[in-house]
């Protein structure tokens, strides 16, 4: 019944090329977005804004970001946090250099600085590959962490070794700082986001994004009928670290406003958004989406029902929760080996037949 | 009906008017990860004391306390969630128990007005009241820390260290590079030769400082460690043979679980404190009597006596005398926050009144004022004993050298005003 084709007829490549090529989907993308923009911003307070929607928005950044070099490239990454931390320290010193440029190209410095570090680390990748690669960007990970505690200039020379985001603004409001309002951290936010996705979308269905698809398949294939794999790799390694930096950039500046690299940044973020995107999906934006929803709302989700509405001890939760996020985690796996994305993909097949499957 | 309706809505309005009459005290806390030897007994200290005026006093000036526990887990940013989640119209104070969890809240609660009190831990320039109007750091704080720490070593070895060798092994976080800059100044002052060995988190692997150790030989190692970290040192400590009673910890670092694991060979191992140690004192019958006994300590109930336990009592009856100094000044039981803030600048701990708390000559005496949040920054000298299994203070409450710290301070908390944006001030 829901998600026909039936009477949706398309005159042009260009509608059918879209992203949303079915009528009803595309109406509730808008609607998605239309509340997203529209009415959350209106009601979000402070708590729904730095425990739940922000961090659910900047992991998604950097799932999209992640997702890119290991779902549609197919090289494995352990390097998320030391990239994360890239943009973070980059953004922060970019702020401090130059206060009065807008901070929105600070972030988006960050990026391309990331992006640069990204490319560097990525060379290796042009000769191994799989776990060995994973080795090589794992290594990549601890470098970073250490150069940030160990070079002073990265922090300013502060005595904590913490960095700290003064206030700025965008058009006037406040969007780092203790000032800010809960809807302006939200909505910055969710402007990098939409701005990231729909450049990964349109990215990853373009020449760029089928070479990557190619490489990912079978490189020597790919390498046979054209595709460069110097420039496919090092593409994905540069967008893919500029998204990762903008997360960072985002996470230090917006979300916890002061940072220590190697508690924020460590080996375990590498893992919570390599783990957002296996859950999600490997090759969707969609599943980074799901991913990252899944992973930042449901520990807060099961801490708010069992010590807020069981009133159980706090320990006892924090333990309960890590037994069930982990059980969780290895179902969805047994019974949807291809995340999120892949059940979503199955429930609107369901859905264009219902009620009548026969 | 409309009677029984309205006799519905009054009942409601008396049922939520008690309700809102409480003592909001969130207890930022955490009992699961590599932290959680530490945290147990923190909590359970904090929590047990507000319990035991709630049951034998009904409160602080007849107002409820209400805990309100989030772990944390030390981590920043469930602590931030703490924090937001905690937070409402009526929290009086915060207490996170975490260097790093205080600078995210250091700006937040400057701006949403809500005191916070580092006991002992934090950011050491908090000190200046005129720049960090809503952050309290007394007794004691990192930097008053170090330079106790010199001072004990200065008396071992008869006033001179000029070429002596100190280590430092520090957790590598903002809590553990807090002392570097003091240490460095007094190095300046006494000609000691610093070496720098930090630690990451959370500290399980330490051979490599230890080796270095051993091949370097420092006269004293100075420790700043949290958590299994502190474990791991000392057995560290005691696997090369290095002098226990030349290996001097910070106060976080001296706490029953840091010392036991590696047992006998720990005895002579020192670590700071700026309050008594030990389960002796008249406040002790009150708590087992009224909390313990009666079915209703936090936590398991086992922590009664020991050194981090004490801290966590000693924290919430700072808090507890901030409360009562505030509802003397305004006059009513139930205190805002700025009232709360008000008590807090007029603290005064005596030992009249430490007596009068079952408490007889706890800590040291202090008086926090607009200007000074941090106390007069007094510490003692404790040493285990592992045969007796207790900590013995060694020395008297000392000073810290307020000659090098306060210009640290200074310039310190005024770069922090500049970055901030703030103009001190008392107003």
């Amino acid at each position: 019944m829901f998600y026909r084709e039936a009477g949706d007829f398309k005159t042009s490549y260009a509608d059918d090329s879209q992203t949303f090529p079915i009528k009803f989907d595309r109406w509730r993308y808008y609607v998605v977005l239309a509340v997203a923009f529209g009415v959350i911003p209106l009601v979000v307070n402070d708590y729904w804004a730095s425990s739940v929607l922000v961090p659910f928005l900047i992991y998604a950044i950097a799932a999209i970001g992640l997702n890119i070099l290991t779902g549609y490239c197919g090289q494995v990454s352990l390097g998320t946090g030391g990239f994360m931390a890239v943009g973070a320290y980059a953004c922060y010193k970019l702020m401090t250099a130059f206060p009065d440029i807008n901070i929105v190209f600070h972030v988006l410095g960050a990026g391309l600085i990331t992006a640069g570090v990204g490319v560097l680390f990525g060379l290796p990748s042009l000769r191994i590959k799989g776990f060995y690669l994973a080795v090589a960007t794992l290594a990549a990970q601890f470098f970073l962490v250490w150069l940030f505690n160990k070079v002073p200039w990265f922090y300013n020379y502060s005595a904590s070794g913490q960095i700290n985001a003064a206030e700025r603004t965008v058009l006037g409001v406040p969007v780092t700082g203790p000032n800010t309002e809960a809807w302006a951290q939200y909505m910055i936010c969710l402007v990098f986001l939409f701005a990231v996705a729909w450049v990964a979308r349109n990215l990853t269905r373009g020449t760029v994004g089928r070479s990557w698809m190619a490489i990912r398949d079978m490189d020597i294939a790919a390498e046979i009928i054209g595709v460069n794999p110097l420039k496919a790799k090092l593409t994905a390694f540069a967008v893919s670290s500029f998204f990762v930096g903008i997360a960072g950039a985002l996470f230090f500046s917006v979300y916890l406003g002061a940072v220590e690299v190697g508690e924020a940044f460590g080996i375990q973020k590498s893992f919570l958004v390599l783990f957002m995107i296996i859950i999600g999906g490997l090759g969707s934006i969609f599943g980074s989406l799901a991913g990252a929803a899944f992973l930042v709302l449901l520990p807060v989700f099961l801490k708010n029902l069992l010590v807020g509405g069981l009133g159980w001890a706090t320990d006892l939760a924090a333990h309960v929760e890590l037994m069930i996020v982990g059980a969780l985690i290895v179902v969805f796996l047994i019974v949807e080996p291809h995340g999120l994305a892949q059940l979503w993909r199955v429930g609107k097949e369901k859905l264009r037949l219902w009620p009548f499957p026969h | 009906m409309k009677k029984t309706l309205a006799t519905l809505a009054l009942s409601a309005v008396m049922a939520a008017g008690p309700a809102l009459a409480e003592l909001v005290v969130p207890s930022l806390s955490y009992r699961t990860g590599p932290y959680a030897a530490n945290g147990i007994p923190f909590a359970d200290g904090y929590q047990d004391y507000f319990r035991l005026l709630n049951e034998r006093d009904g409160g602080i000036g007849g107002e409820l306390v209400r805990i309100t526990e989030c772990e944390t887990g030390y981590n920043t940013e469930k602590g931030v969630e703490c924090y937001e989640s905690t937070k409402s119209d009526s929290t009086l104070i915060y207490e996170p128990l975490s260097t790093g969890i205080t600078y995210q809240l250091i700006p937040k609660v400057t701006a949403d007005g809500i005191p916070l009190h580092t006991l002992g831990y934090g950011r050491t320039s908090a000190k200046n009241g005129e720049v960090f109007r809503w952050v309290f750091n007394y007794p004691a704080n990192y930097w008053d820390g170090a330079s106790v720490a010199i001072k004990h070593i200065l008396d071992q070895e008869g006033g001179d260290i000029s070429g002596k060798k100190i280590a430092l092994v520090y957790h590598n976080s903002a809590y553990g590079k807090e002392p570097i800059r003091t240490l460095e100044e007094l190095a300046k002052k006494h000609g000691y030769q610093l070496s720098l060995l930090p630690v990451d988190h959370p500290g399980q692997e330490q051979k490599s400082q230890w080796l270095q150790i051993r091949r370097e030989r420092p006269d004293y190692v100075i420790m700043w460690g949290w958590g299994v970290m502190n474990q791991v040192a000392i057995q560290e400590a005691v696997n090369i043979r290095y002098p226990m009673d030349h290996f001097i910890g910070i106060w976080w670092s001296g706490s029953e679980n840091d010392v036991k694991p590696a047992g006998a060979a720990a005895d002579g191992y020192k670590a700071l404190t700026f309050h008594n140690l030990g389960d002796d004192y008249p406040l002790y019958d009150d708590l087992r009597k009224y909390v313990v006994d009666a079915g209703k300590a936090a936590g398991a109930g086992d922590q009664l006596g020991t050194a981090l336990y004490n801290r966590g009592m000693y924290a919430a009856m700072l808090a507890a005398e901030a409360i009562k100094t505030a509802q003397e000044m305004a006059g009513t039981s139930q205190i805002t926050r700025e009232q709360l803030r008000a008590g807090m600048e007029n603290l005064e701990i005596t030992n009249a009144k430490m007596e009068a708390l079952g408490l007889p000559g706890f800590g040291p005496e202090f008086k926090v004022s607009c200007q000074n949040h941090g106390g007069d920054g007094y510490a003692a000298v404790a040493q285990w004993d592992a045969k007796a299994g207790e900590w013995k203070l060694i020395t008297d409450y000392m000073q810290s050298d307020q000659e090098v710290i306060q210009p640290l301070v200074e310039e310190d908390s005024m770069a922090y005003a500049k970055e901030a944006g703030i103009t001190p001030g008392c107003n």
